[in-house]
């Protein structure tokens, strides 16, 4: 493919356009429309991980892009509301407490790492099999914080702000 | 049929790998990376591994395309080789 020899002498004035935020009403309404449905579908991938494609992963990876979205459209500025920068190294390191620490409640209660069946102790009311669902649910919760929050840090990490 | 509609996706998947590869416009070549991504996804969805798929898709349309887009950001747009 040979480029265009006319975009090739093109004056710089598309970089400091692309320096600089332009403040767009339809591009700041159409995020704000669209961020809620990303982080909806986000929550719902994050929930439906046991019986469907999803799972902590993808969902966290889904509210980090809804989040992502508001920041690139609002400015680091007003974006600060819905998460701010001070938080999210804090709620990663609480989702890898949960994580972590639910495998190491199993081996306090005598069984292997991450074996859910010995969560009995923490909630004797149960079957064995909604231990395990509860026991995954748990840890998808703490892969869910983490990978969101960690994405998040990157980005305001790269931008310095 | 089923073919017909994987010889596509594979043809748009080498025809975006190719053109991100070679177009000078950085912005244009993340757009066609993401392209690029969201074919490997539907390749994925016709083999049977929605899972993979689903996480292809997310990652690199969510994650690897505005982290692309930041690098864009912070270096120059045009590329100079």
């Amino acid at each position: 493919m040979t480029p265009n020899p006319e975009k090739e002498t093109a004056p710089s004035c598309v970089e400091e356009g692309m320096k600089s935020p332009t403040e767009s009403p339809i591009i700041h309404v159409a995020c704000r429309g669209i961020a809620p449905c990303i982080l909806l579908i986000g929550i719902y991938v994050f929930f439906h991980g046991h019986y469907s494609p999803g799972g902590g992963f993808q969902g966290g990876v889904l509210l980090a892009a809804g989040i992502l979205l508001l920041r690139l459209a609002l400015g680091p500025g007003l974006s600060q509301n819905i998460m701010p920068t001070w938080i999210t190294l804090r709620l990663s390191a609480v989702g890898a407490l949960i994580f972590a620490g639910t495998g190491l409640l199993t081996v306090i209660f005598g069984g292997k790492y991450l074996d859910y069946h010995y969560l009995h102790l923490l909630w004797p009311w149960l079957e064995p099999a909604w231990l395990r669902y509860y026991g995954i649910l748990l840890v998808e919760v703490g892969v869910t914080m983490t990978v969101m929050t960690t994405l998040v840090a990157i980005y305001d990490d790269l931008l310095g702000c | 049929m089923h073919w017909v509609v994987e010889f596509l996706l594979f043809v748009i998947l080498v025809v975006a790998a190719v053109v991100g590869l070679s177009v000078r416009n950085l912005l244009a070549a993340v757009v066609t990376l993401n392209v690029f991504t969201f074919m490997t996804a539907a390749v994925m969805v016709s083999l049977g591994a929605v899972d993979v798929a689903f996480t292809e898709a997310v990652v690199g349309a969510g994650a690897v395309g505005v982290f692309s887009i930041i690098a864009v950001f912070m270096t120059t747009r045009k590329s100079r080789d």
